[in-house]
Order: C-alpha cells, then sequence, then structure tokens
C-alpha cells in the first residue's frame, strides 16, 4: 500500500506559497530527527558491528572494533547455500503470489467496480488474514500439513504419496507459506492501481476490434505495470528477509533455512554479532541496488 | 459460445476458491481454540470452551496479550502525531532537502524487517541500553512512522486549501485554522494510518523479537511456543483480535456508505 501511495502522488503539488519556512521545520525536525536515530544510525552501528574483531579477552558476545572486512568473506563462503537459497525462495514466492493476486486483483477492481457491496466484502476477505497472528496462520498451516494429517493421510491413500513421504519441512512447504502469506500484499497494491483503471481506455480497444486477450496485454496490462511493481517490492522486500516460515518450528526443516534465520541465529542465539551484522549488511545494500534497479528500469521514477 | 461463457465462469470460481483458501488456517486457527486439548493442541479432541472462558490459565498468554497492547497504543499514538505533522509539511510547505526527506521516509518501507531489527539491537548493544518494553516501543515508532506518513498524506492531498484560506480570511488564527478546519477534514486519513500502524506493530515479529530481550508480546509468545505446540488459549486470543478487528472494518464501511447515501439523498 505504502509504494502505491508513494507512487501514485506525483511530486506532490505545492498548494499555495509557503509562509514560513519555520512551520514547516517545526512540523519535519521531530520525526526525521526521529528516523535519524532510530534508523540510520543503526544502520550505521550495523556496518561498525560487521567490521568487529572478537574481544581481546577472550569473552563469548564481545567484540571490539576492528576493520575486519574477513568477516564478509566468512559469512558469504558459511552461508552461501542459505544466501542463494533465500533469493531462490523470494524470487520463487513472488511470482507464483503474482500469478495468483493478479486475477483476484483484477475481479474487484474491474468486475466488480459496480456493485459496490461485493466489492466491500472482497476488500474486507483480502485483508482479514492481516487480524490474526501470522505466526498462528503459518503454525495452522503446519498443522494441516502434519505427517500424520488429513491431507497428507488422503494424498498417501491414493497414491500420490510414498509412505515416508512429508510436506513439513520440505523446500515446497516453506515456498507454500511464504506465498500464502503474501498474497494479500501482492493483491493490494495492484487492486488500488487497477481501480484507477479507465475503462473506456478498454472499451476503445475493443471497439477498435482487438480481441479480449489483446486488448488485456496491450491495455490494461501496461497500464497496471506501476501497482504489479508495487506488489512485487512489497512482497519481495519481506520474504527476502522472512525466518519464520522457514525455520524448523514452522513450515521449514533442516535444509530449508533463509537468511533470516541465519542472522536470528547469529544474533540472538549464538551472539556472534559481527557475522549477523554482515549478512544484514549485504542483504540491504543487495536490496537497496535491486529495488532502484528495477524502479528505473520498469520506468517508474515517481516511485517516492 | 461456449468458451464466453467459460470465460464468464471462469474468473469468479476462481476467486472463490481463492478466497477460501485464504481462508483455510483462519477458519483452522478458529476451531482449535475450541478444542479440548490435554498438552498439545494438534488432535481434534472435542469441543469446549474453557480455553474461551480461562484464557489466562495458560502461563505468558494474557501478559503478552497485554504487552503487545500497550506498545500497540503508545506506539501508536508516537508515530500517528509525528508522522501526521510530517505528511502535512510534505504536501502544504516547500521546503529544501524534499528529495533527501522523501528517501528518509521510503528507505524503512523497502527496508526487511530483519535488518531494521538486528540494525536497532546493534545501536542498543553499542549503547548500552537494557532491551525491554521500552526499545520495543522505540522500534515500533521507527518501523511504522513511514506507513503514517504515506497514509496521511494521501488525506492531506485531497484537502482544498481553498477552504482554509477561507477561515484565514475571516480572521481565524492559523491555530484556530488548524483545528476548526484542518484537522477535522484529515481525521478520517489520520484515524486509517493510526488504524494502519496499530495493526502493524500489534502484529510485528521480527523487528521485535531482536528488541524485546526478555519481554514477551504476542506474536513472540506463539513463536515461543511454536517449539512445543501452540496452546489453544493463544488461539483464542487471535480470533479474538480477529473478531473485533473485522468488527471495525466492517462498521467503518456501513458507516461510510450510509454517508455516502445520505450525501445522495440531499
Amino acid at each position: 500500500m505504502a509504494f502505491v501511495a508513494f507512487g501514485s502522488q506525483a511530486p506532490a503539488k505545492e498548494q499555495g506559497p509557503s509562509k514560513t519556512g519555520r512551520v514547516a521545520l517545526f512540523l519535519l525536525l521531530p520525526g526525521l530527527f526521529y528516523l535519524a536515530l532510530f534508523f540510520i544510525t543503526p544502520l550505521v552501528s550495523l556496518i561498525i558491528t560487521s567490521l568487529k574483531a572478537p574481544s581481546a579477552t577472550g569473552a563469548i558476545g564481545r567484540y571490539d572494533l576492528g576493520l575486519e572486512f574477513g568477516n564478509y568473506a566468512y559469512a558469504v563462503t558459511q552461508y552461501a547455500p542459505q544466501i542463494f537459497r533465500s533469493f531462490s525462495f523470494a524470487v520463487l514466492a513472488t511470482v507464483i503470489a503474482l500469478a495468483i493476486s493478479y486475477p483476484i486483483a483484477y475481479f474487484i477492481a474491474v468486475k466488480s467496480r459496480n456493485r459496490p457491496l461485493l466489492k466491500g466484502i472482497l476488500l474486507t476477505l483480502v485483508v482479514a488474514p492481516f487480524f490474526i497472528s501470522f505466526l498462528l496462520r503459518t503454525f495452522a498451516w503446519k498443522q494441516i500439513f502434519s505427517n500424520d494429517s488429513l491431507v497428507v493421510n488422503v494424498l498417501k491413500d491414493i497414491g500420490v504419496f510414498g509412505a515416508d513421504s512429508y510436506i513439513i519441512g520440505t523446500n515446497f512447504a516453506v515456498v507454500f507459506g511464504l506465498v500464502y502469506n503474501f498474497i494479500p500484499f501482492m493483491t493490494l497494491p495492484i487492486y488500488a492501481n487497477l481501480d484507477r483503471l479507465d475503462l473506456s481506455l478498454v472499451e476503445a480497444g475493443s471497439d477498435l476490434y482487438a480481441s479480449p486477450s489483446k486488448t488485456f496485454r496491450k491495455i490494461t496490462l501496461p497500464l497496471s505495470l506501476p501497482g504489479v511493481i508495487s506488489g512485487t517490492l512489497l512482497t519481495f522486500i519481506p520474504i527476502s528477509g522472512d525466518y519464520v516460515v522457514a525455520s524448523r518450528d514452522f513450515l521449514g526443516g533442516p535444509d530449508t533455512a533463509m537468511i533470516g534465520n541465519v542472522v536470528e541465529a547469529n544474533f540472538l542465539r549464538i551472539q556472534d554479532y559481527p557475522t549477523a551484522s554482515a549478512i544484514s549488511v549485504m542483504l540491504m545494500a543487495t536490496i537497496v541496488v535491486f529495488v532502484s534497479a528495477y524502479v528505473r528500469r520498469s520506468g517508474t521514477d515517481d516511485l517516492l | 459460445m461456449t468458451r464466453f461463457s467459460l470465460g464468464k465462469y471462469l474468473l469468479p470460481t476462481y476467486v472463490f476458491l481463492t478466497f477460501l483458501f485464504l481462508m483455510i488456517p483462519i477458519g483452522y486457527t478458529f476451531a482449535f481454540s475450541f478444542n479440548d486439548s490435554i498438552k498439545s493442541n494438534i488432535i481434534w479432541r472435542g469441543f469446549t470452551l474453557d480455553n474461551w472462558l480461562n484464557v489466562c490459565d495458560q502461563a505468558g498468554v494474557c501478559g503478552a496479550f497485554g504487552n503487545s497492547l500497550l506498545v500497540a497504543v503508545i506506539a501508536t499514538a508516537v508515530s500517528t502525531v509525528l508522522g501526521t505533522m510530517i505528511a502535512i509539511a510534505l504536501v502544504r510547505y516547500r521546503f529544501k532537502f524534499r528529495s533527501a526527506t522523501n528517501l528518509l521516509l521510503f528507505l524503512p518501507l523497502a527496508t526487511p524487517e530483519v535488518v531494521m531489527g538486528a540494525g536497532l539491537a546493534a545501536q542498543f548493544l553499542d549503547f548500552g541500553w537494557t532491551k525491554g518494553l521500552t526499545t520495543v516501543i522505540i522500534a515500533h515508532v521507527m518501523f511504522t512512522l513511514s506507513f503514517v506518513v504515506v497514509t496521511v498524506k494521501a488525506r492531506v492531498a485531497t484537502l482544498d486549501p481553498a477552504l482554509e484560506e477561507a477561515g484565514r480570511d475571516l480572521y481565524a488564527s492559523p491555530i484556530q485554522v488548524f483545528w476548526k478546519i484542518t484537522f477535522p477534514l484529515l481525521l478520517p486519513g489520520i484515524l486509517s494510518a493510526a488504524m494502519l500502524a496499530f495493526a502493524l506493530s500489534f502484529d510485528d515479529f521480527i523487528i521485535t523479537q531482536f528488541n524485546s530481550g526478555s519481554v514477551d508480546t504476542f506474536p513472540k509468545f506463539v513463536y515461543t511456543a511454536a517449539a512445543r505446540g501452540i496452546p489453544p488459549e493463544a488461539n483464542v486470543v487471535g480470533s479474538f483480535v480477529f473478531i473485533v478487528a473485522i468488527a471495525i472494518v466492517i462498521a467503518v464501511q456501513v458507516r461510510s456508505a450510509m454517508k455516502k447515501r445520505k450525501l445522495l439523498s440531499k
């Protein structure tokens, strides 16, 4: 939603000349100062921590300031599979979520346009999952797909599954859980975009004898691209850092750990702050590069 | 023509099935809040209202829920005020560093939670701050702020500056103009921003886990409990929150629909 709002409001119109810069400053400073103190400097802390060396005293969880760039090399070599897996999972889950969500967004925005009641109900249903903790929802899937569950037993009975097959702990389960959790994040921005689609443009297409599929490809889809981009970012970014779904206590197993799991384990369990920070910095850097490249290529520089 | 009619029903059927799919875990969580479980809440053992009537008997659930509420209320209040101020400034005033400001506001939205969580935790370590409720609230204000700005900004942009001018023409002081004209007109935007901030804060897990130390919030309680199996009382709390939230959403929608009808009939 956020990306939509940023994208949809073209450079804010200056309404009337500013009376005093001082008022603007008074309005802006507290919030911006807050973000500087609790968003920007933590990123700096993260970079500083990522370069720290183990304490000379040898105490666990204690580190001295340093310039240990080797921490990055260590993190990459040590956790290459998890890093690779995170990005594959994130790309795969984002693409699947897009495929599932687009028709829903289209149905709500275009097909239900003149039926406010239906539209209201459908929109409420899209956001409904937000109102129940995603941990509970993910855990519900774990139980639905657990080894003695109805689903697994039926799959075994009809012969799709072998006797010792399972779902929980597989890559499939993790991607499934990620897709499920992020469908609303994908649907809402696309909906918000399609909701503003001028249907007369679509009509013009069909008036000019374009087939429905051609009208869709040449008119609807290109016009909805900003929504698709917002949805993709809103899905891809959180997934790339998620560690709940892939956790062994939820849908993951021994071989499904993602970057988030590595950061969590290193930071909160074994207190290897430099390694955890190095991975976080790399994740952040990748996302920034990815986002700016993606946005530039797709020509929505007004994302901000 | 069969293809046409197939197409006509294909999309609604698909939408219906997908919504069904979206609702499965919600229904499951709700159903298992009534499970007469003994130790783990995995197998259905029969219907009971016990979990609902004696939620707080389960150690930790109500405390964690209370913490989540407290954090969400305070964080929402702070970030709504700060965010509304920024949103007004962004739309109404010219100032230098606009693009830097936009970037600063956009970045938290584009940062994975684990990075924000670890960064803040690293900073608290450096500062030597003990993690607890305060650090959780600090973190929640930080990550909800940009969402508030975006939501309120959308509303400010729809305001007609002529209304405020009229107020000034009638010799209202700037403060009067703000409280009598601007604020009431912005209120729907501010309220939806506050609701969004509350929901985000209440449901946050990752940033919270990095910055809460030994304090439990509800999502953190669920995460920790997952290792042994989540008790049905957690399902009760989750289902309860769900019902309240849905009720609020429906009430808001009904109210705005009624308003629309009133306006049309005039």
